[in-house]
Parts: structure tokens; C-alpha cells; sequence
């Protein structure tokens, strides 16, 4: 691989993923007003009922839609780096990945620079969000909106290998429902997205040990401390370890002589 | 070169002084002992039956505290925090102050309905005032001429006049008065309702209401905002006034009478006290066991921290000297 080769690839492919985000002016309004309905309308009618406990790294009792607004973040994430990976399914098919693909370019280098366009995209729709949030009175200190954006790469590329490893097992871009509601929906909703660990622990036991362990709470965690200026350790490394282990199976799921894609051919021609 | 020594002062005028706060752990019969600017708890000391109101002498070498399941008010040396007398305070002492001349202690008698006057020189009490039934709250005018106390049951502010140690006039306001507090500028008193869940600006010239605010928080029922300490900021524009059960904090416009923000702090917010520099501002929060810090500001709370079982009152001490508490008087003006 020339390194000139791979960065006219790289360039193209994040270009193409960014245009694609800022012509569908209803992909950029759907992607914030999600998140925004869920400040304003959801976590409205739960003002004031996490103002019982103090949490790190909150360092003092907060209305629900400060604890909701990392969670909401990781929501942005979640469904881009699904909707932005799940599009492979098509581009494969049909578009510029077609072409990309059958190009002499590493597949996992090809893989790698569609994750990191995904993951750009949704730290812009992220640092937006923010930006709304902060005039609702959610107003991180200034240090944490700067460490917050690493942890927005880590958080993001992790939840793009994740849709990326799942789009390598569907064939058809049909299925997306499935994954909303077998994959998404599930991953949101059993984390520390809405409710911290020690409120769900108070109504089930079984939830508890899932959200413990769902590596979409980790990222939101990671997501908490650094837009208070902290680093959470374990979140970091189960973040990291996740991506590393999604990103793996994704490259295997595309390697056409081995992993999914042989399968879902019927076998290597 | 006056240039280069104003621009030292203004720099050294923004740095926040050390300080620290005295707190009485109202279940743990104890005094707390907290550095105002890390909220960290320095040590606990010993003190009577379920210690409340507070406040340091004149001369900062003592601290007052009411023990009021003791029916007295202990004396602490201030360095040692020693109890090394008592006062005469009447049964069941909760809230006093100390007048300007750094003489008189005035503190209520719930039990008794009378406010007792005593002596701080020869600890003893030169006078009882009758006042209505239930007295609460006590408030002194920064020139020391008013003394007014709060009667729950009653509902009315007493005028009392500290040369005659008599009161002179009674102002009707909404149910259960609490707490009460002299704006700076000596114009207006301020006085929380429990019951109501108001706030009534009096106009000290002709002791009658002038506005009234009754208090809503988005997401808390109406019978759980109970407005009880009352705190005026000295730039003489806000007055921060705690909402017990609501664990909210509202910053009043005392011009306008709005409020201007709700700060979420611990629960069963009580007691208000300054810092010494004013950039901080301490709530006691008694069912949740901790204080709250608020960055006066930027009107933002910073932190809660733990300090013990049911903490009430609270006095502050700076590095330098200076005081402020929950039962004393405020510090001098000073524009933030």
C-alpha cells in the first residue's frame, strides 16, 4: 500500500461520507432532534429524580437532564455509527465502496477509513447537540467539552465497528428494523444511558449485571467523565477493548475468502 | 506607579480567602469543623443536646451555640472550641443574634413565646419580651436599631425597639414566618413563610408589606417548597433564600421580587451563610446530611459534601478573622 494511494482513499472517503451528511439536510435534523426530544420532552418529566444520590463525576445533586445529556451524546453515536456502517450494506452492493473494495487498498485500511468519516460526523452532530443543550442551561465546564472529544473518537469508532460487524451479516438493507430493534434499541435502553447502574440495580438485578457489562454504557460512561474534565479507566479500556474486538470480526466478516461474505455468496467461487 | 498598585490590589481582590465554616450536626450533638473552599471535613467536636443556631462574638474569640435540648447557649473558645460557659437563654433556644454593639444576644423562646435579652458581658438576661406564639426568627438592622423577630403561630413580624427592649409595632404576614433579614441598605426586611411558601418584602419606613413572591419550582409539588433562611447578598440586588423540602436555593431580584434562578442543592435546605471573600455561599442540608457550595457568580452549585447527621446551622470564619453565620450579622459590603 502507497501511502499516497491511501490517503486520496482516505480523503475520499471521509469527503463522500461528510457531503452525504450535509446534502441530507433531513439525516442532519432527524440525527438532532432525536436526541433533543429526549431532553426536552423526556427527561422534563424526570426533572427531579436522580437529585437524591450524588454520582461521580458529578460532584453535586443534578435534574435529569444533566445525567441524560452523556447518555444523548451516546445516543448520537449509536445510531450514526449503525446508520453510517449499516449503509456499507448498499455501498457495497452499488457504490463507492463497490469500486473502493476491489481496489488494492488493505480491506481493513478501507474498513478503518469508513469508521473514522462515521465517527467525524458524529462528533460534529455531538458538539451541536451540546452547543443546544448548553442554552438549556446543561453546561459542562470548558475544560470538559476539549477532553471530551477523544473520548468522542474512542466512544464513536467503537459503536462503528460495532454497526460495521453487523453489516457484515446482513445481506439485505431491509434488516436495519432488526437491528433497531434487536441491536439498538436493547443496547440503549439497557445502559446507563437513562438511569445509572445503582437505580437500575433497585429494580432488577438481571439489568444490572447487563448494563454492567453492555459496552454501550462503558462508552457513555467515558463519555460522562470527560465532559467533566475526568478519566474513567475502566471505561477507557472497555471501550477500547470492544473496539478492538468489533473492529477485528468486521475485517474478518469482509475478508471475501474467509468471513461473511463467503457465506452470504455460498461459498468462495 | 498608582496604576501598577491598583492593578496588584484588583488581581489580589479576585483571589478567594481561606476559610473556614463551623456547622452544628443537629442528631449527632456535635459541631463540624469544614474548609470552605474544599468542603473537606476538618474534625467533629463534642457539643450539647441537639446544638442549632450559632454565631461568633464581636471580638471573633468566641462562638455562641444553642443547645437546645439543653435549654442553654453554650460558649466555645474560639481557638480551642472548648465550651467554657453558659447562657441564660430561657427554654428551647433554636435562632439569636447578636446586636451591633457586640452586647446584647437576642434569642427566642419558642416554648415561652418571648424573646430573651442577654448580656454577653455579665451572661445574663437583662430582659424577656413577650412576642407572639412560636417565636422564630430573629433579625437585626445593620445600624442596630431594629431587632424584629418572627412568631410562627401568630404570624407576625414584632418590631422591638433595643433601647427599651419593648416592641413597638407587629406587621401581619403570611403563615408560619421563619426566617427574617434586613436588606443592606436598611430600606427593607424580608421575611420567609413556611406554610405559604412566600417571601414578603416590608417596608421597614412603614412597617408594612410591599410585595410578596410566592415560590414555584418546575417538577416539585406546592406543599413541599417551604421557604425558611434568608440570606441578603451586601451589592443590595439579591437575596438567596432556602427552600427546605423543595432542595432548592432561590436567588430573589429583591427589586423586582422575582426569582431569578432555582439552584438544586441537598434536602431540607436550611440555613444560608457567605464566605468571607463572597464568592462562595454554604446551604445546610439537614435530611441529606451534607452542605452545599455555590459559585455566587456564577450562581452555580459546586459541590455537596457530607459532614454529618442533620447539619443546621452554620457560621463562617476567615483566615483573617472575619465572621458570618446563619444567626450573627452579615459582613460589610463589599460589590462583587
Amino acid at each position: 500500500m502507497k501511502l499516497g494511494h491511501a490517503v486520496i482513499a482516505l480523503k475520499g472517503i471521509i469527503k463522500r461520507e461528510l457531503w452525504r451528511f450535509l446534502l441530507q439536510r433531513e439525516r442532519f435534523v432527524a440525527a438532532l432532534v432525536r436526541p433533543l426530544v429526549w431532553l426536552f420532552v423526556f427527561a422534563a418529566g424526570f426533572r427531579s429524580t436522580l437529585g437524591i444520590a450524588i454520582i461521580p463525576p458529578y460532584e453535586t445533586y443534578i435534574l435529569y437532564e444533566v445525567y441524560i445529556a452523556a447518555g444523548l451524546i451516546g445516543m448520537i453515536q449509536l445510531f450514526n455509527g449503525m446508520q453510517s456502517s449499516l449503509s456499507m450494506v448498499y455501498d457495497r452492493e452499488m457504490g463507492s465502496m463497490k469500486t473502493l473494495l476491489v481496489s488494492p487498498l488493505p480491506r481493513w485500511f478501507l474498513l478503518t477509513g469508513k469508521l473514522m468519516a462515521g465517527t467525524f460526523v458524529s462528533i460534529l452532530q455531538a458538539y451541536v447537540f451540546l452547543l443546544v443543550a448548553w442554552f438549556y442551561d446543561i453546561q459542562a465546564p470548558w475544560l470538559g467539552y476539549l477532553s471530551l472529544f477523544p473520548a468522542l473518537v474512542l466512544a464513536g469508532l467503537m459503536l462503528g465497528a460495532l454497526g460495521m460487524l453487523l453489516s457484515s451479516f446482513i445481506k439485505q438493507l431491509e434488516n436495519f428494523s432488526g437491528v433497531m430493534n434487536f441491536v439498538i434499541f436493547p443496547m440503549f435502553f439497557m445502559s446507563t444511558a437513562l438511569y445509572p447502574l445503582w437505580k437500575i440495580k433497585e429494580s432488577s438485578e438481571l439489568l444490572h449485571t447487563l448494563a454492567s457489562y453492555n459496552p454501550f454504557s462503558q462508552a457513555v460512561e467515558l463519555l460522562r467523565f470527560a465532559m467533566y474534565g475526568q478519566f474513567n479507566g475502566y471505561a477507557f479500556v472497555y471501550t477500547l477493548a470492544a473496539f478492538v474486538i468489533f473492529m477485528t470480526v468486521a475485517v474478518w466478516g469482509y475478508n471475501p475468502s474467509k468471513g461473511m461474505m463467503v457465506k452470504k455468496a455460498g461459498g468462495p467461487s | 506607579m498608582n496604576k501598577y498598585i491598583v492593578i496588584l490590589l484588583m488581581f489580589f481582590s479576585t483571589l478567594s480567602v481561606a476559610d473556614t465554616l463551623y456547622i452544628t450536626l443537629e442528631k449527632d450533638n456535635a459541631l463540624a469543623i469544614v474548609d470552605g473552599e474544599s468542603g473537606k471535613l476538618l474534625k467533629t467536636v463534642p457539643l450539647g443536646q441537639r446544638p442549632r443556631g450559632l454565631a461568633f462574638s464581636k471580638d471573633q474569640a468566641y462562638l455562641y451555640v444553642a443547645a437546645s435540648d439543653d435549654d442553654t447557649i453554650q460558649i466555645l473558645d474560639a481557638v480551642t472550641l472548648k465550651v467554657v460557659g453558659h447562657l441564660p437563654s430561657g427554654d428551647d433556644p433554636e435562632l439569636f443574634k447578636i446586636h451591633p454593639n457586640g452586647l446584647w444576644l437576642y434569642v427566642s423562646n419558642e416554648d415561652d413565646n418571648k424573646v430573651t435579652v442577654i448580656d454577653l458581658q455579665k451572661k445574663t438576661a437583662i430582659a424577656e419580651i413577650a412576642v407572639g406564639v412560636e417565636p422564630e426568627g430573629i433579625a437585626i438592622s445593620q445600624d442596630g436599631q431594629w431587632v424584629v423577630n418572627t412568631s410562627e403561630t401568630t404570624n407576625m413580624v414584632h418590631w422591638i425597639d433595643p433601647q427599651e427592649q419593648q416592641v413597638k409595632e407587629n406587621t401581619l404576614v403570611d403563615p408560619r414566618p421563619r426566617a427574617a433579614e434586613f436588606s443592606v441598605d436598611g430600606q427593607w426586611l424580608f421575611v420567609s413563610s413556611e406554610i405559604a411558601g412566600s417571601l414578603s418584602r416590608i417596608d421597614v419606613s412603614s412597617k408594612q408589606v410591599s410585595a410578596k413572591l410566592h415560590f414555584k419550582v418546575a417538577g416539585v409539588n406546592d406543599e413541599l417548597i417551604q421557604p425558611v433562611g434568608v440570606l441578603a447578598h451586601p451589592n443590595n440586588e439579591l437575596l438567596f433564600v432556602a427552600l427546605g423540602p423543595a432542595n432548592r436555593v432561590a436567588v430573589v431580584d429583591i427589586k423586582t421580587m422575582t426569582v431569578k434562578k432555582y439552584l438544586l442543592v441537598g434536602q431540607r435546605v436550611w440555613n444560608l451563610a457567605f464566605s468571607p471573600d463572597m464568592k462562595r455561599l454554604y446551604t445546610t442540608n439537614g435530611a441529606s446530611n451534607d452542605i452545599s457550595i455555590i459559585d455566587v457568580d456564577k450562581l452555580k452549585v459546586t459541590k455537596s459534601v457530607r459532614v454529618g447527621h442533620y447539619p443546621w446551622g452554620i457560621a463562617v470564619k476567615a483566615e483573617s478573622g472575619d465572621s458570618s453565620s446563619a444567626g450573627s450579622m452579615k459582613l460589610k459590603p463589599a460589590k462583587p
